[in-house]
């Protein structure tokens, strides 16, 4: 049996093997299988094998993928994979960047800064190149499974179908040794944009196609622009309508041209053409070697809903955004770090499989907002109507001599982590004199402690417990309630102004009741013990 | 929340409509165009009020 790969591979780096499953007589039992090896994949099946839970993640492919995509990850995604044990590795590789430019034409109209806040283990973003990320963590994954990590990857496995009852899913799954079968109680589909599991159920896929295309073109090169992304709207080199230089590791830059929905994409990809576009943007006398170039388009839209009975999306499987703010593979991974411990607590029964539409709640919140915050981006950059472009047009021209255009021009707003406003997991907000950024629904934001840093003490790896944070408050030294143990971490802000200005505003003490996901579920003025209990059995989805 | 005025409030109704149609003079249509696109977004920051916008657009739907 042949399998034609789909694409070239940057790293083999779980090749195909027989396993036991494809000679059982009845399909053997899964508690979870993780469809799609992606990052979001391997992020979901990782933070649930951390916690004892068996994977098994099925990919149609033996490694990681040729080709860069993705390359802006944000603060929030190295917290998460912090939390997995994998940031640091893939922060130090990456390329940090604050400054960003808008261009228009020949002038400069703008110029941003990130302006990191002190006192986060993480910068605001780092550029690095998509096969580097998968290959850190898949890295990551090896040396945990040689000490008997509860994950297996199983490459050159695809599946082909899936069959559902109330109990759990069969797949039936192709290899180069043919077909065989496997049952799951849940399977997570993290089979990508165009994911076969998603047509397999018949499910919708609704959104909004921008007639527009963009080459894009990973050069190496000795040059000395700075580490700055810049963007132009119609660049003096007429390459394309606008443009985007952006600076990954080892010499390489990004640069992305707006070539028009009609472009003749053949003619386009030839080596010749590429190269001739790129020239006119960096100089005629530029040395460059093309690492990597392909074509996109591209649609913002989601599945109505993220869960099939058994079977739950995660990633661009469920939804689809441009790449103009990095928001692609950024909200995948918040995908995964909602999922994996609310379906680690129903694995293991100390949560109600209701639990779950609260992953569909509060991920489909994360996306309304991705595909707003893109699609505006979009509009702003490939204007739909004459109209549209006139306004945009103004924006830009105003925008070189006066600042207060300067906030309406949109060439992506970038990616930040969504705050899960009215969820139903929340308890209301019981700290009034509280900041807002650490309402119920926030991701903690990191804080330096004496040693170390406040998000390493949050959100623990290896089991889905929650924590209670005390700030200036009086404790217990361990609390228990709904047959989950919270670890109970006090601190005091005296001398720490960071932490005080996160966690307690005008408010003298605190209590915060904090998710696995490192989200803040209630937070308090002091420790009771009744509303904690209550607090702990609402996010665990007891009211659901 | 803001409230849009929608009572008699210019004063120079003449000076001001004719200053409106003079910095029009000699610009052809595309230019007219996007200095139109240039007002209202100048005129917007200086309102400065989403639902007072909101009230605006909704006038000129008519
Ligand atoms: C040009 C471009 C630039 C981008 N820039 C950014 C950026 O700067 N920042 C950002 O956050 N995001 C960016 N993105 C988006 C990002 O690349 C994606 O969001 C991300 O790869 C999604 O990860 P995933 O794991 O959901 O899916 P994928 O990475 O698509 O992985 C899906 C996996 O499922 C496997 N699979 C598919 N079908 C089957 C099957 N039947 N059986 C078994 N396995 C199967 C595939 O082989 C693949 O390994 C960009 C995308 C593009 C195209």
């Amino acid at each position: 049996m042949t399998m034609q790969d789909r694409y070239p591979l940057a790293y083999k780096t779980y090749p195909y093997a027989k396993c036991a499953d494809q000679e059982a007589e009845a399909p053997a039992r899964h508690p979870v299988v993780v469809v799609g090896g992606g990052p979001v994949g391997m992020a979901l099946a990782l933070d649930l094998a951390l916690k004892g839970t068996r994977v098994l993640v099925l990919d149609d492919h033996e490694g990681v993928g040729m080709g860069s995509r993705a390359i802006c990850f944000a603060k929030r995604q190295l917290e998460i994979l912090d939390r997995l044990g994998c940031g640091e590795t893939v922060a130090q590789k990456g390329v940090v960047w604050n400054i960003g430019k808008v261009f228009h034409g020949e002038e400069k109209v703008y110029e941003f800064n990130l302006l990191p806040e002190d006192g986060h283990k993480f910068p605001a973003f780092i550029n690095l190149q998509q096969p580097y990320f998968e290959k850190f963590v898949l890295d990551h994954v090896a040396a945990l499974q040689a000490q008997g990590l509860p994950l297996e990857i199983r490459g050159k496995n695809r599946v082909d179908a899936i069959e559902q009852d109330a109990e759990g899913a069969t797949l039936t799954v192709m290899t180069p040794d043919g077909p065989y079968q496997v049952a799951a109680d849940y399977v997570v589909a993290c089979d990508g944009a165009s994911s076969p599991l998603r047509k397999m159920l018949g499910l919708g896929f609704e959104g909004e196609v921008f007639k527009d295309s963009f080459l894009i073109a990973d050069v190496r090169m000795k040059a000395d622009f700075p580490t700055e992304r810049w963007f132009w709207f119609d660049p003096p080199s007429k390459a394309g309508a606008s443009q985007l230089l952006h600076k990954q590791p080892d010499d390489v830059w990004r640069i992305d041209f707006q070539i028009g929905w009609d472009a003749d994409r053949a003619e386009e990809m030839k080596e010749a053409n590429i190269r001739k576009r790129v020239a006119q943007m960096i100089g005629d006398d530029v040395e460059f070697e093309l690492v990597w170039s392909s074509i996109y388009t591209f649609q913002c839209r989601r599945m109505t809903q993220f869960q099939d009975g058994r079977v739950i999306f995660a990633g661009d499987a469920a939804h689809q955004v441009s790449p103009f703010g990095a928001r692609g593979a950024n909200s995948g991974l918040q995908d995964a770090d909602n999922l994996a411990w609310k379906l680690q607590l129903v694995l293991e029964g100390k949560a109600p499989p209701a639990l779950l539409a609260s992953y569909d709640d509060e991920r489909i919140h994360g996306a309304k907002e991705n595909i707003l915050n893109s699609t505006r981006a979009t509009d702003f950059i490939t204007p739909k109507s004459e109209v549209s472009r006139q306004f945009r047009d103004a924006v830009l021209t105003l925008s070189k001599d006066h600042d207060f255009a300067r906030p309406f021009v949109n060439s992506g707003r970038l990616s930040v982590p969504c705050t899960y406003d009215g969820s139903a997991l929340n308890t209301d907000d019981a700290l009034p004199a509280g900041p807002p950024r650490t309402r119920p629904g926030a991701p903690c934001p990191d804080a330096p402690l004496d040693e170390g840093f406040l998000l390493g003490r949050l959100g623990r790896a290896k089991d889905a417990a929650f924590q209670l944070l005390a700030l200036d408050a009086e404790v217990p030294e361990a609390f228990s309630a709904h047959g989950i143990d919270c670890e109970v971490i006090a601190l005091s802000v005296a001398e720490n102004d960071m932490l005080r200005e996160r966690y307690l505003g005008g408010a003298r003490s605190a209590v915060y009741l904090i998710r696995p996901d490192q989200h803040v579920a209630a937070r308090f003025g002091s420790f009771d013990a009744a509303e904690t209990t209550e607090a702990l059995g609402r996010a665990i989805g007891k009211e659901l | 929340m803001g409230q849009l005025n929608t009572t008699r409030n210019m004063a120079q109704a003449d000076d001001v409509y004719e200053m409106l149609i003079d910095a029009h003079e000699g610009k052809s249509k595309p230019e007219s165009d996007a200095f139109n696109a240039r007002l209202i977004i100048t005129l917007i920051n200086h309102i400065g009020d989403k639902e007072v916008i909101a009230q605006a657009l909704a006038i000129a739907e008519g």
